[in-house]
């Protein structure tokens, strides 16, 4: 699992039956990595930091059902406190 | 979930009985603004996507989640055509 920000939103109308009515987000893993495309499973929205799941445990969000998703963001981040 | 574009198709007649017509495609992972990204990989196809069209790709063990594909032996799934991509 890792930290994100919510970049953008993905559109697809022709889909996986079980993907229908779930958001796509674009997250960008912080601080600077890669771009991800995650389904959401907490309602997040943009510029938000978010917690990411990956792996075959990021369709567990949806359970009981099987969506096919190895990416799924699980959480908005409230705070972050670090120390250096 | 990666962004890819399709550019081209494989033909394998030997294969695995479960992967038997199922559509094989070649994909080019791509960055949120359509540029090509290095790398590429031979997905299955759920959605009837066709050439260049961009595509969402699930990898994995999740992969075998999508439609038609329980038990198979795949681990990269076509599973939605992309329409469009929002940046904010």
């Amino acid at each position: 699992m890792y930290l994100g920000k919510v970049i953008g939103r993905v559109v697809s109308t022709v889909k996986d039956a079980s993907l229908e009515g779930r958001k796509l987000l674009l997250i960008r893993r912080l601080p600077q990595g890669p771009s991800v495309v995650a389904v959401d499973a907490v309602g997040a929205g943009a510029g938000e930091t978010v917690y990411v799941c990956r792996g075959r445990e990021a369709a567990f969000a949806f359970k009981p059902q099987e969506v096919p998703t190895e990416a799924s963001v699980v959480a908005i981040v409230d705070t972050i406190e670090r120390e250096l | 979930m990666l962004l890819a574009r399709i550019v081209g198709t494989v033909v394998a007649t030997r294969k695995d009985p479960r992967l038997e017509g199922k559509k094989l495609l070649i994909c080019r992972q791509i960055d949120p603004d359509g540029n090509d990204e290095k790398g590429y990989l031979v997905a299955v196809d759920t959605v009837h996507a066709g050439f260049r069209e961009r595509v969402l790709i699930v990898q994995g063990s999740s992969a075998r989640m999508a439609q038609g594909c329980k038990d198979t032996p795949v681990d990269a799934a076509i599973v939605g055509i992309v329409d469009q991509v929002a940046q904010d």
